[in-house]
């Protein structure tokens, strides 16, 4: 780690949803406030400024975190991964996109990138995941909009539908 | 009026929204994702830490001079720039957006910094210096009637701000001849709905043309236009206010951010750039808007079969330091259906409001509800158990016959349709009552607490504009004329390719507006969906709105989907009559279908949508003489029964009533006190449904939000005003965990007053579940005074009358509360060290040894022999800040006794205090003894509360290690540890 200096903006290397990025930033700047407001991907949403509500999760390095509990110059040489990164194309839906959209799991859609970042790395990591293991995934973020039944269900979906898809290919 | 045929395909369907693709993206277009111009400055707010306090000065020299910081403002600075916000009442005082002479909540905005960016605004914030004498605080409402308690606005001389009585039949003959009376007495906490996404604004003045141009993620009513306008001093059309695409939830709280509004714009004016502020989580939670706290008294006049008679009313609603448009409108949403579902027919009602040391309220979902409904539906429960009848029995001795609708309640209302007998037997028969009543039984039958709640509401919808002009007296309203109605506008726009645009006023937050409008006026015109799009950005500049605008009342599919759908048939209509001349038919017969307009009974006789559609664009000379254009329709549509208060203060409040029937069974752990909804059936009839997939949502939602407050949400404040729960760890919001599913249970009956026959659906179970549930608690554990929210440890004092004393000896004091209502910590201790009494005695009245001893401290400056000044950094938790302390000696004996007294204040707390320090001769050099007694209030004790003893104590016993070390010869007899476990020892519990 460089030696750093309060006062001054000091760059930082790391990978950003694929691509190599270069930014500029304090030594107290959050990585919500970088990514939102340097670079300019406000998918990422902040909700709460204290690791509470889960607005802000991203995934660094495959595992989801809360972006406005990082510090900007934590993620040097990282992986970080946003919701912009979910869509397989700009027309296109994931599949756990598309089953928020097919089952409702939105409303205001504030709350709805951190969930993603969450429950994409949870099937991913965890394919057999199911209605409790989603649940507790999904204990971590606070949605006031939906009551929360069908975000479960559209991840239950999504989850199934991977499972299909990985027997199709199998 | 008139229904519209509506048998289509799309109306009624749950179709997926079009907002989601870009939500779900990421290309949610919220607030702060605006593009700002380049040269957009930050706001950042210092606020009140003290609930109650004279600001004696405020320093800004040391934030001005500040790299990055472009303007600080005070409140004079803003006064002098804007006129005070209107009230409502009629009543002698000012209403400002920031404080000026006096602090009356804690997080009031005391001064503004403008700067390049948030950080260095923040920092700003730090380096203003303000001066406070503080005052005693008053918030609970009851108390702030007392003879002596402190008077929040000395021009109004008593914080009763308002007070109404009304008689609606003949209540005291119905009182005097009932068999019963049975009254219950409820005290409705403060909570909030607190959206994820808080407050932001985005400003800019234009001093050549006098004219502010404000982005919020306001939600209207957009009548608070008109008190931004007055209160910035411009005419309407200067004062130009649009919200953006995407609001990441409001559910009435983004009502409240209004008075930032006039914040900002005065901001940038100083300043002279656009404005920028995102409020944080803390500042929302502290300072924006909730829900009232109300404190109830309601008597009923029953017979011996428990029919009522009579109501008698009285509430006394706390609206906070002060009163913000539209308050005390809380008090008044409900008034025409102030008897529910009941059909009582005599009425009295006395309404006070009271202003309080807490934060100004504002609309919350639900408005009114909650409280009106905590008590009423606790009081039907009542009077089954008093008079020994089956609760469900005396609700429907009570209700409203199927056969009376429209039903005049005696407060005014007008319920526009219903059958709520038959609601209540499918929720019963549907949702599964007998069994419920089975497991309860099987339940207790083990020894297992299990209750089940009942409640029976009308869910009122599309406000009457003129129903805050109850308030007044019949004499204030007929010289302010009357107030009434409530105009819904849509536009339908067709452009020259013949696509089809929708236009409304409904500023949604998340409530899938724009699909639903593309579902009536695609269906309207015989179009897919997707071929209309639909734009609910609001611009008060350029797009037609009035004051009922936005989204507030649960008014968009009664009112403004139906207005849509009047302007989608007016151009129809026009359509059909040029249609008929291309197609040689009389306009009757053309139909609207699969893109296309065709003689209904010959449909290969038919024209594309898009060819008619476009001809008044491209040849208006060829439209039939008398249709007019088709390029544009809009609709102002307000319904006739919203009609102003009448002569003897009947008021139709709302032009829409639902009906909700809940029933809650839960189980409480005997062991916790932990309440758990064990089964949740809620039944819904809003009228005509339009997309049943949203409705669901909206219920599903409001049922979540009503389980916080019913469970685990209060905005708590301390005695001194101090706020208590000032981060999502200590305002406890249900996840996943805590939320269950319920089941949804629909019976419609349409409203003849919609166009479409919808009613609004949204707020009901935030009115229905809190006293359903509580219900429940009451069945379980036969308490009568139930009090929201249910936490295990309230339920727990009903559970365990007297709690047992610990058998471990505690070692630390409780957290005791002052007089004043401060955190109030108090301890003594004492340290040797290896110095003379003299040598201890110099040190401690030296500044340069102070500064190397206080932790944390950045100067200390001597100001005379007995008075020193300090600058400290102190971490409590996770709260890290910067304060001023004032410290006077007195009662000097040196070198042996001396008394520091003094305060310190900060950005995130204040404390005062008074300590004793006495120096002993030992055979080793010197034993100090100390005895303190804090009182600390502020940021610090609403978000660190918890750790304060800890961290005082921690802090003290760093100061006596530093000054043995200072003192020389080594450090104190004992390790650091086993100083602070002695400090913490001789804590004992203050008498």
């Amino acid at each position: 780690m460089p030696r750093m200096n309060a006062a001054q903006r000091h760059g930082i290397e790391f990978t950003l949803n694929g691509r190599k990025v270069r930014a500029e930033a304090e030594n107290r700047m959050l990585l919500s406030d970088l990514l939102r407001h340097e670079i300019g991907l406000t998918g990422t949403h902040v909700g709460c400024e204290h690791g509470v509500c889960g607005a802000c999760t991203v995934q660094i390095d495959g595992k989801p975190a809360r972006a406005c509990l990082t510090l900007a110059q934590q993620v040097r040489g990282s992986d970080v991964r946003t919701v912009e990164a979910l869509a397989p194309d700009p027309a296109e839906l994931s599949p756990l996109q598309a089953a928020f959209r097919r089952h409702h799991g939105l409303q205001c859609g504030f709350c709805t990138p951190g969930i993603l970042m969450s429950l994409d790395a949870l099937l991913r990591e965890r394919p057999d995941a199911g209605r409790e293991d989603i649940r507790e995934h999904l204990s971590g973020h606070l949605c006031r909009c939906t009551g929360y039944a069908t975000i479960v269900k559209a991840a239950l979906a999504a989850a199934e539908e991977q499972r299909k898809e990985e027997t199709t290919n199998a | 009026m008139t229904r519209l045929k509506t048998a289509g395909a799309l109306i009624g369907h749950t179709v997926e929204r079009v907002e989601d693709a870009g939500l779900l993206t990421g290309r949610g277009r919220y607030i702060d994702d605006l593009p700002v111009r380049r040269d957009t400055a930050h706001l950042a707010i210092l606020r009140s830490p003290h609930g109650h306090a004279e600001i004696r000065s405020i320093d800004t020299a040391a934030a001005r001079a500040l790299p990055g910081v472009f303007a600080v403002l005070t409140g004079d600075d803003v006064a002098r720039l804007t006129r005070s916000m209107t009230v409502g009442v009629k009543a002698n005082v000012e209403c400002w957006p920031i404080a000026r002479d006096r602090v009356r909540y804690v997080g009031e905005p005391v001064a503004l910094v403008v700067a390049e960016n948030r950080y260095v605004a923040e920092d700003a914030l730090d380096l203003i210096e303000v001066d406070y004498e503080t005052l005693p605080a008053v918030v609970d409402p009851e108390k702030a009637l007392a003879e002596d308690a402190p008077v929040l606005h000395p021009s109004l001389g008593t914080n009763l701000i308002n007070e109404r009585s009304f008689r609606y039949g003949d209540p005291e003959a119905a009182f005097a001849a009932a068999a019963h009376r049975v009254s219950i007495r409820i005290a409705y906490p403060r909570n909030s709905c607190t959206p994820i996404e808080t407050y932001g604004v985005i400003a800019d003045y234009d001093p050549g043309e006098d004219a502010y141009d404000v982005t919020a993620n306001f939600q209207g009513p957009f009548s608070i236009h008109a008190v931004i306008s007055r209160a910035l001093n411009v005419p309407g059309n200067r004062m130009r206010l649009r919200t953006p695409p995407d609001s990441g939830g409001s559910f009435g709280i983004k009502q409240g951010v209004f008075p930032y509004v006039i914040l900002a714009a005065v901001a940038a004016r100083v300043a002279g750039r656009p404005v920028k502020w995102i409020e944080d989580r803390l500042e929302h939670l502290t300072a924006s808007v909730s829900a009232t706290n109300r404190v109830t008294t309601l008597e009923a006049a029953v017979a011996a079969d428990g029919r009522i008679a009579a109501l008698s009313w009285d509430q006394l609603e706390d609206c906070g330091a002060h009163l913000r448009a539209p308050e005390p409108a809380t008090l008044y949403r409900m008034h025409g259906n102030m008897t529910g579902a009941y059909a009582i027919e005599n009425v009295a009602i006395r309404n006070r409001v009271v202003l309080t040391n807490k934060t100004p309220t504002g609309l919350n979902r639900g408005f009114g509800g909650p409280q009106v409904y905590f008590a009423l539906e606790r009081l039907v429960h009542k009077i089954a158990d008093e008079l020994g009848l089956d609760r469900l029995a005396v609700i429907r001795r009570n209700l409203v016959p199927a056969n009376a609708f429209p039903y005049r309640t005696a407060t005014g209302g007008l319920l526009d349709s219903g059958d709520y007998q038959t609601a209540i037997d499918r929720a019963c028969a549907e949702g599964g009552l007998q069994s419920l009543q089975q497991r309860r039984d099987a339940a207790r039958a083990e020894g297992r607490l299990y209750g089940i709640g009942y409640a029976a509401v009308v869910e009122p919808s599309v406000s009457n504009m003129g129903y805050i002009t109850t308030v007044l007296t019949p004499e204030e309203r007929a010289k302010a004329g009357p107030k009434n109605g409530a105009q819904a506008v849509a536009t339908v726009a067709i452009d020259p390719l013949g696509s089809v645009t929708v236009k409304v006023a409904s500023v949604p937050q998340g409530q899938g507006h724009r699909t639903v409008l593309a579902q009536v006026v695609a269906e309207r015109l015989g179009l897919p969906l997707e071929a209309v799009r639909v734009n609910t950005e609001l611009d008060t500049a350029r797009d037609a709105w009035s004051i009922a605008s936005g989204n507030y009342a649960s008014r968009f599919a009664a009112a403004v989907a139906g207005a849509a759908a009047l302007a989608a048939d007016r151009i129809r209509d026009r359509l059909a009559a040029i249609a008929a001349a291309q197609l040689n038919v009389t306009a009757d017969r053309i139909d609207f279908g699969a893109g296309k307009l065709f003689d209904r009974d010959n449909s290969d006789n038919a024209i594309s949508f898009g060819r008619v559609a476009a001809a008044s664009h491209w040849a208006p000379g060829t439209l039939p003489d008398g249709t007019g254009q088709t390029i544009r329709e809009t609709v102002f549509w307000t319904p006739e029964q919203l009609e102003a208060p009448t002569a003897t203060d009947g008021i139709n409040s709302s032009l829409c009533h639902g009906f909700i029937f809940d029933i809650c069974g839960v189980e409480i752990d005997r062991a916790t006190g932990h309440v758990r909804i064990d089964r949740y059936v809620t039944m819904h009839d809003c009228g005509r449904i339009l997309h049943p997939g949203m409705v669901d949502g909206q219920v599903r939602g409001g049922f979540a939000q009503a389980v916080g407050a019913a469970l685990y949400e209060e905005y708590a404040y301390g005695g001194d005003g101090s706020f208590l729960t000032g981060t999502l760890a200590d305002y406890l919001i249900p996840t996943v965990m805590e939320t269950p599913e319920p089941l949804i249970l629909h019976h419609e009956t349409p409203s003849p007053f919609t166009p479409l026959g919808a009613k609004g659906v949204g707020e009901g179970n935030c009115m229905s579940t809190p006293v359903s549930i509580a219900n429940a608690v009451a069945d379980a554990l036969g308490v009568e005074d139930i009090r929201l929210p249910l936490s295990p440890s309230r339920v727990s004092e009903w559970l365990y009358v007297e709690e047992r004393p610990s058998s471990k000896p505690q070692d630390v004091a409780p957290v005791a509360t002052g007089a004043s209502g401060e955190r109030l910590l108090t301890g003594a201790g004492s340290a040797d060290v290896v110095a003379t009494r003299e040598s201890v005695w110099t040190m401690l009245l030296d500044p340069n040894t102070l500064k190397a001893i206080i932790p944390g401290a950045h100067e200390v400056r001597k100001v005379s022999d007995t008075h020193f000044r300090a600058e400290v950094t102190l971490g409590i938790g996770p709260v890290k800040g910067r304060y001023r302390a004032d410290i006077r000696l007195s009662d000097m004996i040196a070198p042996e006794a001396v008394t520091l007294s003094g305060g310190t204040e900060g950005a995130l707390g204040s404390g005062r205090g008074t300590g004793r320090v006495t120096l002993t001769e030992t055979a080793t050099g010197t034993r100090i003894d100390y005895r303190y007694e804090a009182a600390i209030g502020g940021k610090v004790a609403s978000v660190g509360g918890r750790l304060l003893d800890g961290a005082a104590r921690v802090v003290i016993g760093q100061f006596f290690q530093a000054l043995a070390r200072h003192a020389g010869g080594g450090g104190p007899p004992s390790a650091a540890a086993g100083l602070i476990q002695r400090i913490a020892n001789v804590f004992r519990r203050r008498g």
